[in-house]
């Protein structure tokens, strides 16, 4: 599985929103991931992903505002910039040394930030909660 | 005629049949084709037969093309591999007339000297902003004639982009043109119009470094403030910065910020002039302007490529390239690549994922002002849509004569009030 999805990231780049939302729906019914993301208003958005494509994904195909991800999943533009909840950073994973770079030279960084095209959604995300920054930039 | 057809340079492919001629041959890097508007079958073909391509004699020498948009994404994004030193123009370059500027540094030089003049052009300073490029967009606006032919790019594009350079380095506003002729002189190939010579190139560079270097000492004794000089004259890992140094980044920031929105301006009325169908949605429904804007500057793509040389060897679309090899990246033909962009050969206002292009390029030197070239765009286009119902092109436009900064040097147009 963790093979399949490797690929589909790598393919992920710019496929639009509807091919997303199909990807996701054709391995059938499974255990279904909550995720909140709260914009920088404070409006919250509670979307229910499957395991397996990234937390950005799950925005963009669930229709969720102020994830931008010009790049599509490249770890490249950073306009898919996340504050993960503190109780929930260290499940979220490593940062790798790309994601770093592009984090590094955001104006709005902070120490639970992350870009969420990287996180991959796991089971043990089950509840996450993410904010959005006030821009992607 | 135009200028283009007048092209004599042995190396200029203007007139060439590009889907015949031996595909070994095609250069893309000579500015002939781009003056004239014929680029598009030529990169067309190298997508479809040859998308890494070779060109071994060129006037700029041997240098590679890459055309389709994942390679691109691919060379964009390894700067371990591709780097961006010693320059990103494909013409290579000599001590005694090299800027040294972020954009041809690689980590971590780079990204230490970006993050001092990030700020600037973040959404959040863009914000405070906002009020005074409406006010500038609509003094500009409200002092075109109507019904009476003018120059787009003299009094529209220029203007604006100008106005809005003086306000981000706080320049002295009566003299904001001497940035527009420092922008034109620093890219332009000598000989062709702005300078005659790389001595006159250099000459204006100097008197670019003397006024900045005023502005520099007036605001280093002084607080710090949000402009550009202010930022670099007060930043930790700037202060220090040799006067080639200040030079090459302040040179960086106005061409970054001149050239780039100017033709995305420009490019704009041709589109739309040449695309009525998509006039008339935006006619329809104003509200398509934050996406219009995206997709104006992937048709646009105001510079057509920018250049890596490899550090070690490497493979790339089944192809070795060697370390020390020039390697271009063809923004301009990866934006027309309809394996990643849905019917990327039509200009679509309205278009699903307008945000995905390469216009900005990707990764770490993805442009720094994205956010302020869409932000004035997207005013513009707010304020003409409140007061004309057409901005029409009513003569020949003519183009830049560069394959690197692809736009218009004259649109000549009419205004149509609303009705």
């Amino acid at each position: 599985m963790a093979g399949l999805h490797a690929a589909e990231r790598s393919s992920l780049l710019l496929r639009r929103t509807s091919w997303y939302r199909s990807a996701l729906e054709i391995k059938g019914p499974r255990f279904m991931v909550k995720i909140k993301f709260i914009e920088h208003s404070g409006q919250e958005h509670d979307v229910e992903t499957n395991p397996g494509a990234s937390v950005m994904i799950a925005a963009v195909s669930n229709g969720v505002p102020g994830i931008d991800a010009d790049c599509g999943g490249a770890c490249s533009c950073a306009t898919c910039h996340v504050y993960v909840d503190q109780e929930w950073l260290e499940k979220t994973g490593e940062i790798n040394p790309t994601e770093e770079a592009m984090l590094s030279l955001s104006t709005d960084r902070k120490d639970n930030s992350r870009l969420s095209c990287q996180i991959q959604v796991t089971e043990d995300l089950d509840g996450l909660v993410v904010t959005m920054p006030e821009f992607q930039f | 005629m135009t200028d283009a057809s007048a092209d004599q340079s042995k190396w200029s492919m203007v007139g060439k049949d590009p889907w015949t001629m031996p595909i070994e041959k095609i250069d893309l890097s000579h500015p002939g084709i781009w003056q004239a508007n014929e680029f598009l079958p030529f990169m067309e073909r190298l997508r479809l037969e040859d998308p890494v391509h070779y060109c071994a004699e060129s006037a700029v020498g041997p240098y590679w093309s890459i055309t389709k948009y994942k390679d691109i994404m691919q060379v964009d994004t390894s700067p371990e591999i591709f780097s961006s030193e010693p320059t990103i123009g494909i013409v290579d370059t000599y001590d005694e007339y090299t800027l040294p500027s972020f954009i041809s540094m690689d980590p971590p030089k780079h990204d230490e000297q970006r993050r001092i003049a990030q700020p600037v052009v973040a959404p959040a300073n863009l914000k405070r902003l906002e009020h005074l490029i409406r006010q500038r967009v609509c003094n500009i606006l409200d002092e075109l004639p109507l019904e009476t032919e003018f120059d787009w790019v003299k009094e529209v594009s220029i203007e604006l982009t100008t106005q809005m350079l003086a306000t981000l380095f706080d320049f002295p506003f009566e003299s904001r043109h001497k940035l527009t002729f420092w922008s034109d002189a620093a890219t332009a190939i000598p000989g062709a119009g702005v300078v005659a010579s790389n001595e006159e190139r250099w000459a204006a560079m100097e008197e670019c470094l003397q006024v900045f270097t005023g502005l520099w000492n007036e605001r280093v004794n002084a607080e710090p403030g949000n402009d550009l000089v202010s930022m670099l004259a007060h930043g930790e890992a700037t202060q220090n910065m040799s006067p080639m140094e200040y030079l090459g980044n302040i040179i960086l920031l106005i061409v970054g910020g001149n050239d780039t929105t100017r033709n995305s301006i420009s490019g704009g009325v041709m589109a739309l002039n040449e695309n009525p169908a998509e006039y008339d949605k935006l006619r329809a429904d104003r509200s398509i302007i934050p996406n219009m804007v995206s997709e104006i500057i992937r048709w646009q793509t105001p510079l057509a490529y920018m250049r890596r040389t490899a550090l070690v060897d490497t493979e790339l679309g089944g192809k070795q390239i060697k370390a020390g090899d020039k390697v271009v990246m063809w923004y301009a033909s990866g934006n027309q690549d309809s394996e990643v962009i849905d019917r990327a050969d039509e200009f679509l206002i309205d278009r699903d994922k307008a945000r995905q292009h390469l216009s900005f390029g990707f990764g770490l030197h993805r442009c720094m002002g994205n956010r302020l070239a869409e932000m004035q765009l997207r005013i513009l286009w707010e304020e003409i849509m409140q007061r004309f119902d057409m901005v029409e092109v009513v003569g020949q436009p003519e183009r830049v004569y560069s394959s690197f900064v692809k736009g218009y040097t004259h649109l000549p147009v009419k205004l149509h009030g609303l009705n």
